[in-house]
């Protein structure tokens, strides 16, 4: 598909692109710009483009009306607990399953696969309930223990297992002829070897964790306990109605650090996303 | 790959002493290291996947309301109720308008997004990025602030008015808010099937072009013949993935719509989410549970079976 183009497609392809990209770029500006405004500007017509008198009234309010940056602090080390758990548990079995032999494999392999068809929305009640059980309601270890061992890592291991099967061999072999164990090779050879598929299965780990909303409303019900997203749409005010400019202001102190992260580091997340067992 | 027992270090011994081997064999200790290598994974499934999904059916059969305190065996009285369930229906309804709605739109639009970045021009990898940036926004900070938007002052009508069109309430009217709701989880996470398709066209042989090209075909049709079959199992990957997400669909509708304007916009889960924690009915909840189960399942039998149809080839 790739043809010189001529210089009125290309004009008209851009175009195209500019107004294709109105409502991806538009929402966070919005998002941004409307936090900074005063109330009464939020819902000005016509619309203000950009913020006319900027304050930070807003965002101050988020801090006092939620115990917003242990709520941060809470999605951050959530998930990056989750992150690290789930590579660890993904990278072992994934290498296990792509290169040891051991009996029973396949069927092992297609039990942990079954998770794949079993979305965590359908064992939400009676996960609710062991935890339940276990005391461990209003904890944050339904959030930590489940996507890591549970099916939201299944996907994490099918692309680490993709992805030794397709790394060549002769590198592990030689290492275990000069006496390597197991355990060294996985650690010191493959998984090394293995850092485009880590860093894929990384990211989309970390975005699945910092975006979970069902298991937090479900699990969770102390206000300092809380996850950012269940956090974002509790700045109501006495009638229920959203208080906008606070929830912006949260929404946006949500958002931008992963966004500069991604514009940062775009190639690997595109790249990475695109090119490992997702690839199909 | 083929291992063979007397290859590694430590434990090599010379096969005519094979009657005096020790019980650890190489082969053994590998035997035991890919189980010890798979047990957190395995013991996980055990106890986050597998016993719950049995407790599931378990439950099913119970009438079991949390706040009452009983928990009573009605055998399948739940799933009786399900026929009798005046809101099942249109639960059902919307579940299957949103995940049409979103399948076609999103692959649609991911298509077209791709095939415009794969022309030679330049800047491609700028929009790329912003196409794409939105995969990382906070899934319910993306959705406030486009629930900001929809609202009947809010900035999209603002932007309509400006041209002279008087736009709806969005996500009070009965068609238009399950219109929202899709298009909203489209711009989402459209760039990420976007990147797959991408790279499915950055796959396909330059020469099958310039061969359809001294035919004389037309662009289109060399798209449809050429381009379509091409990408066939990313379409397929694509699909399934989306499908089986939009089932998954919960925070969209909690924070824009709360399953309303009346029940148009009560997708599958979030009736679960309803009958199960807000009305605690946890057999119910159960029961609607398996439901969803049984419609993943058989989607992905069937898109699975799709696949040895049209599949034109397999990677």
């Amino acid at each position: 598909m790739s043809r010189e183009l001529s210089p009125r497609t290309k004009l008209l392809l851009y175009g195209v692109l500019m107004v294709l990209a109105v409502p991806f770029v538009f929402p966070t500006w919005w998002m941004v710009t409307s936090s900074l405004k005063p109330v009464a500007d939020i819902f000005a017509f016509p619309p203000k483009l950009l913020p006319v008198d900027a304050e930070l009234d807003a965002y101050r309010r988020v801090f006092e009306l939620q115990p917003f940056g242990q709520q941060y602090l809470n999605s951050l080390y959530i998930a990056l607990v989750v992150t690290v758990g789930t590579l660890a548990v993904a990278a072992l079995a994934g290498y296990a399953f792509a290169r040891i032999r051991f009996r029973g494999q396949n069927v092992l392999f297609l039990v942990i696969l079954a998770g794949l068809l079993i979305p965590s929305e359908v064992t939400i009640v009676p996960l609710f309930q062991m935890f339940f059980e276990l005391g461990l309601v209003d904890t944050h270890w339904p959030l930590i223990l489940v996507p890591i061992l549970g099916a939201p890592s299944v996907l994490a291991t099918f692309i680490m297992r993709q992805f030794f099967i397709s790394l060549p061999g002769e590198l592990e072999e030689a290492a275990r002829v000069d006496g390597l164990g197991r355990f060294a090779t996985f650690w010191k050879i493959a998984l090394p070897l293995s850092r485009p598929a880590l860093g894929a299965v990384a990211i989309f780990t970390f975005l699945h964790s910092w975006n979970l909303y069902l298991e937090p409303i479900v699990f969770l019900s102390s206000p300092e306990k809380f996850t950012l997203p269940q956090a974002l749409t509790q700045f109501v005010d006495a009638y229920g109605g959203p208080m906008w400019n606070v929830q912006l202001a949260a929404a946006s102190m949500t958002a931008l650090p992963v966004l500069v992260v991604f514009v940062i580091a775009q190639k690997q997340f595109v790249e990475g996303l695109a090119h490992t067992g997702l690839k199909g | 790959m083929s291992q063979t027992d007397t290859t590694v270090g430590g434990v090599e011994a010379p096969p005519t002493r094979d009657r005096s081997r020790p019980y650890w064999t190489s082969r053994r200790r590998d035997q035991l290291t890919g189980y010890l290598f798979i047990a957190p994974q395995l013991l996980g499934s055990a106890v986050f996947v597998i016993l719950p999904l049995i407790l599931v059916v378990w439950y099913s059969l119970h009438e079991w309301n949390v706040l009452a305190g009983t928990f009573e065996f009605v055998g399948t009285e739940n799933y009786a109720n399900l026929a009798d369930d005046t809101n099942l229906g249109s639960v059902l309804r919307a579940t299957g308008l949103f995940s049409v709605g979103l399948v076609v739109f999103n692959l649609g639009l991911a298509l077209l997004l791709a095939v415009l970045l794969n022309q030679k021009l330049r800047g491609t990898i700028l929009f790329r990025t912003l196409f794409f940036s939105p995969v990382v926004v906070s899934l319910v900070a993306w959705t406030i602030v486009w629930g900001f938007l929809l609202q009947d002052n809010g900035g999209v009508n603002g932007l309509l008015d400006t041209i002279g069109v008087a736009g709806p309430n969005w996500l009070r009217g009965e068609g238009t808010a399950m219109f929202s709701v899709v298009v909203v989880q489209v711009f989402k996470n459209v760039g990420l099937n976007m990147v797959l398709f991408l790279a499915a066209l950055q796959g396909v042989p330059a020469e099958l072009y310039e061969a359809a090209e001294v035919d004389g075909a037309s662009r289109l049709r060399q798209f449809w013949r050429i381009t379509v079959p091409m990408i066939s199992p990313t379409i397929l990957l694509t699909s399934i993935i989306t499908v089986v997400g939009s089932l998954q669909v919960f925070a969209q509708i909690a924070v824009l719509t709360q399953g309303g304007p009346g029940t148009s916009t009560t997708v599958l889960v979030y009736y679960l989410y309803q009958q199960a924690f807000q009305f605690h009915h946890f057999g119910y909840g159960a029961t609607l549970s398996i439901v969803l189960f049984v419609i993943v399942l058989a989607l992905t039998v069937l898109q699975w079976q799709m696949r040895k149809r049209w599949v034109h080839h397999e990677s």
